[in-house]
């Protein structure tokens, strides 16, 4: 009877399981794709890592404007107005929401990453966080002086 | 013996491409995806981008931010599908779309900012 069992258990299965001897059995918890719902911080970690999809939205966005710009006055105005149709203009708010939050946990997370000694003494987290957001709000006036025509 | 994997350079690709994001969209997509669009400030007009644009610095950093944030995507999303959705098994399809969608993007990068007038 098992021997049968087992017989139609094998046909049933196009590759017959390859068993190892007293290896143990694993106990594996089915994980929900959904399990980042659960915590606050797990739900953080992934909308941070979401971030990366708008990330590269903007790339593409950017090279449409760069290509608009080099087809001509015309292609630049109508670039123009398709980013201020609400459909894109939607995206590039959730855009700008994701990509804050992107630069925030970034910056926030540089401490623990970079480790700088300066004679054998460590340099606390909270400068090398508050060197990269005067980095950013460098850069940030940079880009808009330069943008905006000086 | 550990086999040597370019996993560390994936990861360098990924903290540059970081840093440059956290450094230049955020005020890019406010001016170009938000205040010019509503009017909160004048864009500038096609003369003048096209000077900015023509200068190489310009071009180089432009294309440094899209090449490395298109490769920060590539790795963050790659785990985000891991992770998040637990696809573990469709391996060598994610990275190939994530990768070769960097790869791919890094190209018409350089080409646009490259052929600008």
């Amino acid at each position: 009877m098992a021997q049968r069992l087992l017989g139609a258990v094998g046909r049933a299965m196009s590759e017959p399981p390859a068993y190892r001897q007293f290896h143990p059995r694993w106990h594996r918890r089915r994980m929900s794709a959904w399990w980042w719902l659960k915590r606050v911080s797990h739900l953080g970690f992934i909308l941070r890592e979401l971030s990366s999809i708008f990330v590269a939205w903007f790339v593409v966005f950017l090279l449409l404007l760069v290509s608009a710009v080099s087809r001509g006055e015309g292609a630049y105005q109508q670039f123009l107005t398709w980013s201020g149709s609400p459909g894109v203009l939607l995206l590039n708010l959730a855009t700008v929401i994701f990509v804050v939050f992107h630069a925030v946990t970034w910056f926030s997370l540089a401490p623990q990453a970079l480790v700088v000694r300066v004679r054998g003494r460590r340099i606390p987290g909270a400068w090398i966080a508050a060197s990269n957001y005067a980095a950013w709000a460098l850069v940030s006036a940079l880009v808009a002086w330069v943008t905006l025509g000086g | 013996m550990s086999k040597r994997t370019i996993e560390p350079l994936l990861w360098i690709l990924f903290s540059a491409g970081g840093v440059l994001a956290a450094l230049l969209i955020p005020i890019l997509s406010v001016l170009f995806g938000v205040a010019f669009p509503l009017g909160w400030l004048a864009p500038p007009g096609h003369e003048q981008l096209l000077a900015l644009l023509g200068r190489p610095v310009s071009r180089m950093v432009l294309f440094l931010l899209c090449t490395l944030s298109l490769f920060h995507w590539a790795h963050r999303f790659r785990y985000t599908l891991y992770d998040g959705l637990q696809i573990k098994h469709l391996n060598e399809l994610i990275n190939l779309f994530c990768y070769g969608g960097a790869i791919v993007g890094s190209a018409a990068a350089g080409y646009l900012l490259w052929q600008v007038p």
